[in-house]
């Protein structure tokens, strides 16, 4: 047994120099608390929290944050094997439970990538570094005449080389380096870093194999449904479960009290009428049967038309002053040659991931184990911790593989509604959620209205901006009569407008929340990207100017601004993808009859995305040709991969543009399933042509994401160059355009 | 009822209720946890497999409908399914891969029927399937080249 090393945390954080980012106990080095003890013996090499090497030379890789399709499993994985000069055959990665061990898992606002990166290097690189040490100890040489690649360490000086796996006795011996010794790689050094890996889960996912949140099975265990009051917050007054229990394979059927989350976090569960069976049909048969009266309570009489209106009447009149303005609108609108105004729609949308929500708890006493498809275990551990009373260590959140996640699995109601009922019966329970009940019980993406009123001067510039917007925000969620956007949800696309605007106004209008608010792909970028980009093209057209120009215009000279996270946005680069988009979808082109071009352009999670649109409008339905994007996110840690994000994103941002619609009526969503909550299908889809800016040497930004805001107004600005009809309500479906 | 069910060349004799869907005698009763539950009408196609080779969703068939027949779910193997494995590889197709048992299933009753299909012929039977990570694209590129790598073996 190779002895462990005592540091205490503050140690850690020094040795790795990683105080501000996600991983401080991400080394292997024990800290006093047993579990951050790593199993060190004679078997395996054991760096850090995330490299096991074993000495067949086979290298398991933790991977920390949850997989839901944007491929990160790879990605770091990738990042520590580089690094570390692994050979590729030899990596296996397994996926961490949730525990603050692993610093912070929440996978969510396209980050992971961005603020994992060098933690990760860094964690391959201490290990490579280990790896030479132990070798040159062995040849009796300074470590500085090793090299390592491709598994094998070399003796620069004998050209002799040792196996990785060879080396798993000797470097457990080795101590940690010490921060400032790790020397990370040079870009043109990178063999897997930026590069094109594919998914190491691909045999899986080709084979039925990769075990998602429903596909757990344990021995004993019971199927929950459960019915849920159709408006928010509702509650049972009565019921009547007889037929529910008639169905063949029901076991019981009992009231589940909804949990009240405290203010300002977590996000609790409904409640309602559960049914456990022993099958996952016999229960979603018996949650059929039940007989309820529900009381809707106090948004029973809530309706999203009526809203709508509502939302509109406020944007028509002066709001709330958001604090970043600059010059005087009104004296830029008296001396205006041109006035443009114009109001627009995003319909409340629900998440619909292809897998429901669902997970698996067994509540022991002491003990809760649960294992569910969740981006951000860790709040679901704590979360659980407050509601179950048990401490947070004797909670094992094991996550599964996510079956898309967009947001919605963010939110750990459905955890701790499995906890509930298994706490309830005493014994593991998987609760499932029907896909109606999906549609029906989502934290949903807000629904907006915006107004815009615009000038321009007799040159056609734009001389003065004022923007009105309103919309429930996700702060609701959290804390009761949170009735304005929180200052973060606007500087999603508003108050970060990233136009040269003499004259600029923002104002924020009154939005109650009547529904559970959350945030999904890409957050109030949708709203930003959609009323944004739609104006430009209503202003460009206004001044007789072409779109990119206008837009180009705008954006002004180069110029940096200094962000907030160490991430300046740089005018240059947006120019840039603009016109890499413009030439790609050889913008100017003659097109035919019918057919028509949109742009739009959007900054978010840090990166810089265009995007071009070619719709054909025949009999005033639309389809979707062509797609094509360009995104500049710094480092593209996997090629392939984030080219498959955009897209998917572009898929993703049609299905909002074509049919996202939730609508309320006295309190309940209307929507059931796909038949009336539609999704963008294969004969939707366009040719699309996505395009990578090469830009290795800047530090990697969000993926996931930013390729969702640009696509509705694309397709809307596209539609108004084919037929001079302005799109401003979403979705197309509502006006009967597909 | 017990209810005979020949998946993947294996036979399953099973006490079921007849309505049952057999999505969930193959996932609850059975085990096997590769054909997934997506909508449960008929609307996604995540819970397809082949029936005596015809592609049905397993959430709209009573399991007595399947009694005494053959069923290839994505834990099988067959000529087709094993070029479209090779081509959803070679492509990267998956995001999630929640969809993608459904997708691999359509697109080879597609190619069973359909020795080289036209990007209509394959929107046709695919558009039934949603992916909702939208991987139509690369999904329409892999069977396209698993056609490639068929021609190429015979
Ligand atoms: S689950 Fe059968 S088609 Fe959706
Ligand atoms: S790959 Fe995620 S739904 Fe298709």
């Amino acid at each position: 047994m190779s002895k462990i090393h005592r540091i205490d945390r503050r140690d850690f954080v020094k040795l790795l120099g990683l105080a501000t980012g996600g991983i401080v106990l991400g080394c292997s080095i024990g800290s006093d608390k047993k579990d951050f003890i790593p199993t060190i013996d004679a078997e395996g090499f054991h760096p850090n929290l995330f490299i096991h090497l074993e000495k067949n030379g086979n290298i398991t890789i933790i991977a920390s944050r949850s997989e839901m399709g944007q491929g990160i499993r790879t990605s770091l994985a990738s990042a520590i094997a580089d690094e570390l000069e692994a050979d590729w055959k030899y990596i296996t990665v397994e996926q961490a439970i949730g525990h603050e061990k692993y610093g912070n898992q929440n996978t969510d606002g396209s980050r992971s990538v961005r603020t994992q990166l060098t933690p990760m290097r860094k964690m391959g690189a201490s290990a490579k570094m280990m790896l030479l040490a132990a070798a040159a100890k062995k040849w009796n040489i300074a470590p500085k005449d090793c090299s390592a690649k491709n598994h094998f360490v070399i003796n620069k000086i004998t050209k002799e080389t040792l196996f990785f796996g060879d080396l798993v006795a000797e470097a457990s011996l080795i101590s940690l380096p010490e921060e400032d010794s790790i020397q990370l790689k040079k870009v043109e050094d990178f063999k897997f870093i930026g590069k094109t890996l594919k998914s190491v889960d691909l045999k899986d996912f080709t084979h039925g194999t990769a075990a998602y949140g429903m596909d757990i099975r344990l021995p004993n265990m019971k199927f929950a449904a459960i019915a849920r009051c159709p408006v928010a917050f509702g509650t049972v007054k009565k019921f009547n479960k007889k037929y529910a229990e008639e169905v063949q394979g029901v076991e019981s059927v009992f009231e589940l009290p909804r949990l009240i989350p405290p203010t300002g976090k977590f996000f609790g569960m409904f409640g309602g009428m559960t049914v456990i069976a022993n099958n996952t049909w016999a229960a979603f048969q018996g949650k059929a049967n039940l007989k309820i009266e529900w009381d809707g309570g106090a948004n029973a009489s809530f309706d999203s038309e009526t809203f709508k209106k509502t939302l509109t009447s406020r944007v028509h009149k002066t709001g709330k002053l958001v604090p970043g303005g600059k010059g005087n609108v009104r004296s830029a609108f008296k001396a205006a040659v041109k006035i443009v105004e114009a109001t627009y729609h995003v319909p409340f949308l629900a998440h619909t991931p292809m897998e429901v929500p669902n997970a698996t708890a067994w509540f022991q006493g002491n003990n809760i184990e649960v294992w569910a498809p969740v981006q951000d275990p860790q709040t679901a551990r704590s979360e659980l911790s407050h509601f179950f009373e048990i401490p947070e260590e004797n909670i094992t959140v094991n996550v599964t593989f996510l079956g898309g996640g967009f947001g919605r699995k963010s939110k750990s109601d459905f955890v701790v509604e499995a906890v509930a009922i298994s706490k309830q019966i005493n014994a593991p329970v998987q609760v499932v959620w029907t896909r109606e009940d999906d549609v029906q019980h989502d934290f949903y993406h807000a629904t907006s209205a915006q107004y815009l009123k615009g000038s321009l001067d007799r040159n056609g510039n734009v001389s003065g901006w004022l923007q009105r917007v309103g919309f429930p925000s996700i702060v609701s969620s959290f804390t009761p009569f949170s009735e304005y956007a929180s200052g973060f949800e606007l500087n999603q696309g508003f108050t970060n407008n990233p136009y040269i605007l003499k004259n600029f106004r923002l104002e924020n209008v009154q939005a109650e929340a009547n529904i559970r608010i959350g945030w999904m792909r890409s957050v109030v970028h949708i709203h930003s990207g959609f009323g944004i980009n739609s104006f430009i093209d209503e202003l460009a057209f206004a001044a007789k100017k072409d779109p990119i120009q206008f837009h180009l215009n705008l954006l002004g000279p180069d110029r940096t601004i200094a962000g907030s996270a160490g991430f300046p946005f740089h005018s240059k680069r947006f120019k840039n993808v603009l016109n890499k988009t413009a030439s790609m979808a050889n913008w100017g082109k003659k097109l035919p009859k019918n057919h028509g071009l949109g742009v739009a352009i959007h900054y978010s999670f840090y990166s810089y995305v265009a995007t071009i649109v070619e719709v054909s409008v025949i009999d005033k339905k639309v389809k979707v040709e062509n797609i094509w994007t360009s995104i500049d996110c710094g480092l593209a840690l996997n090629k392939d991969n984030v080219k498959n994000q955009l897209e998917g994103a572009a898929i993703f941002g049609m299905s909002i543009a074509l049919y996202g619609k939730i609508s309320i009526e006295e309190g309940a969503v209307a929507q059931n399933n796909f038949y009336d909550y539609q999704m963008t299908r294969m004969k939707d889809a366009p040719n699309i042509h996505i395009n990578i800016v090469d830009a290795m040497n800047e530090p990697p930004t969000g993926v996931g994401e930013p390729g969702v805001p640009v696509i509705a107004p694309a397709i809307c600005n596209a539609i108004f160059n084919a037929t001079g009809e302005r799109v401003r309500s979403l979705p197309l479906s509502d006006l009967g355009m597909v | 009822m017990i209810i005979n069910l020949l998946i993947n060349g294996k036979l399953h004799a099973i006490e079921a209720p007849e309505e049952m869907p057999l999505l969930w005698a193959i996932r609850d009763i059975i085990g096997l946890t590769g054909t997934k539950f997506g909508c449960g009408v008929s609307q996604c196609g995540a819970c397809s497999v082949l029936l005596d080779g015809q592609l049905i969703k397993s959430c709209s068939l009573p399991v007595s409908g399947a009694d005494g027949k053959e069923i290839l779910t994505i834990e099988g193997s067959s000529e087709n399914l094993e070029f479209l494995r090779q081509a959803w590889s070679d492509g990267n197709v998956p995001q999630c891969g929640y969809c993608q048992s459904g997708q691999l299933i359509a697109a080879t009753s597609l190619l069973d029927t359909t020795e080289n299909p036209t990007d209509n012929e394959i929107d046709a039977v695919m558009s039934a399937n949603i992916c909702r990570c939208g991987t139509y694209t690369r999904i329409k590129k892999a069977i396209h080249k698993a056609v490639t790598l068929k021609n190429e073996v015979i």
